[in-house]
């Protein structure tokens, strides 16, 4: 029912709010009632990266009346391949301040609260407790256990994604009678284990298009039409482009959510994932290393160094500093290409994997080898700032 | 009798870089025993030193997980698919915190 011109409530759609939302309105599946549904509702956006772009703006665009946003990070240029709620001009800017400009320019009429902070045990309850669904659209397996723990402590539902290069999941924890995460992936897995983005790389359209879909469950769930993701896994190859569907069970004796809850309060979320805040928790220890400095002043020396690349042949294409290609994972099989009388410096990127190379070949009986230190990053930083970062 | 196996993007790099893996088995257990003994690196991703699966990976034959059949123990039929899903976060392994 419109209302005299300039004056809505929740509770009814102005005339300007006819116009921008009519195509809801003439479907039957939304129509005045479900897009009602939508102005009432109260979603908080954990992340406005990757997954929060799609998220933010299509919940904005549907009229969503109250949307949170999530984050402490800072725009960065490598962000803008994927997380399209954001501008060239934008970086350098908060996430959620330069989201919030973004989605209050697509729709004016809705609510738009920030929360330029990172979700923690301390500080979730208080803010869920303003909002009905949240949206999980998270980086990290600790804040995925977080929101996923208090979303069912606190009776909420939360539209789960997740993506890692090409490979999308999804799916919706915390319903009544629904699964939550732990009841899929008790434990996470330990550090190191399963490469970052900035490791393992991701297709830019590949948390555009599982955000979508997180959007939409959340829709579906507003407006309580459709069969929304509960108890269903859906699993997403861009590359194949297929779709295919697992069935996610209600673990009876999940400790969050099942029938004899153990855990009724939150934890330390990277203690249970294994993480005590290092910024590179290394598993290799006492690696003899040589700085980007150090290598340059011993090469213009005339030193004999053989110098061992053990990056993909895709990344050396990018850049390289002339050293000799052996990928990390051939190494074993590539030994006998090395000469252990010669002295040998290994590097890849940012010195983890040449950290393991090093290892490996002390393993192997090579004395003269060691890592350089930061990788060919430290190179561009220290010495050549002409090498290309990635 | 002949199944297959689907392998997940993190653990391609380790199963010969394919996205499936056919293998003989009439049982899980089989199945992936046989899937580890043609790729071995698989092996520490898939079981722990103590071998037994991974509380970070499921597995499923066609839909169902097989925590809900009989586990390592679920019988296959020829064309099943097992499926193998781990935990995926996307952007960082680690926290910030």
């Amino acid at each position: 029912m419109a209302t005299k011109v300039g004056v809505a409530t929740a509770a009814q759609l102005s005339k300007e709010e006819i116009m921008r939302y009519s195509r809801h309105l003439i479907m039957p599946e939304v129509g005045m009632e479900g897009q009602l549904k939508i102005k009432q509702a109260k979603v908080l956006c954990i992340g406005t990266g990757g997954l929060g772009a799609p998220l933010g703006l299509y919940l904005a665009a549907a009229g969503v009346g109250r949307l949170g946003l999530v984050d402490f990070d800072v725009v960065d240029s490598t962000n803008l391949q994927r997380q399209v709620l954001f501008g060239s001009t934008d970086v350098g800017k908060p996430k959620t301040q330069a989201a919030a400009n973004r989605l209050r320019d697509l729709n004016p009429d809705i609510r738009i609260d920030t929360y330029d902070t990172q979700l923690t045990s301390a500080n979730a309850f208080e803010l869920f407790k303003d909002y009905d669904i949240i949206v999980d659209g998270t980086d990290n397996f600790p804040t995925r256990y977080l929101v996923n723990d208090a979303s069912v402590m606190m009776g909420k539902r939360n539209v789960y994604g997740s993506i890692f290069r090409f490979e999308g999941q999804i799916t919706v924890f915390g319903a009544p009678d629904g699964p939550c995460y732990r009841c899929l992936y008790p434990e996470p897995p330990p550090p190191g284990l399963v490469p970052s983005c900035a490791e393992g790389g991701v297709l830019g359209v590949l948390p555009g298009i599982v955000g979508t879909i997180q959007a939409a469950e959340a829709l579906k769930l507003i407006i309580g039409k459709g069969d929304p993701l509960i108890g269903r896994l859906l699993l997403f190859d861009a590359l194949a482009m297929k779709f295919r569907e697992l069935k996610l069970r209600k673990n009876p004796d999940c400790p969050v959510c099942g029938t004899h809850p153990t855990l009724t309060q939150l934890i330390d979320y990277a203690e249970f994932c294994g993480i005590r805040g290092e910024e590179a928790p290394s598993t290799v220890t006492n690696i003899p290393e040589i700085t980007a400095r150090e290598l340059k002043a011993r090469l213009d020396h005339g030193d004999d160094i053989y110098v061992l690349d053990v990056r993909e042949p895709h990344e050396y294409q990018i850049c390289n500093l002339q050293g000799h290609l052996i990928p990390l994972g051939e190494l074993p099989q590539r030994v006998h290409e090395l000469d252990s009388s010669r002295e040998i410096v290994a590097h890849c990127k940012s010195g983890k994997r040449s950290a393991q190379a090093v290892e490996f070949l002390r393993g192997a009986g090579f004395k003269k080898v060691q890592n350089l230190k930061g990788g060919i990053l430290a190179w561009s930083d220290e010495v050549d700032p002409s090498v290309p970062k990635y | 009798m002949a199944v297959k196996v689907m392998i997940p993007t993190p653990l391609r790099a380790y199963a010969g870089k394919q996205e499936s893996v056919e293998v003989q088995a009439a049982t899980v257990g089989e199945a992936l025993s046989a899937l580890t003994t043609k790729h071995t690196d698989l092996k520490k991703h898939l079981f722990s030193d103590d071998g037994r699966l991974r509380s970070f990976v499921n597995v499923y034959v066609n839909d169902e997980d097989i925590r809900y059949l009989q586990k390592e123990q679920t019988a296959l039929k020829a064309g099943d698919t097992i499926s193998i899903v781990p935990s995926i976060a996307g952007g960082v392994n680690r926290a910030r915190i």
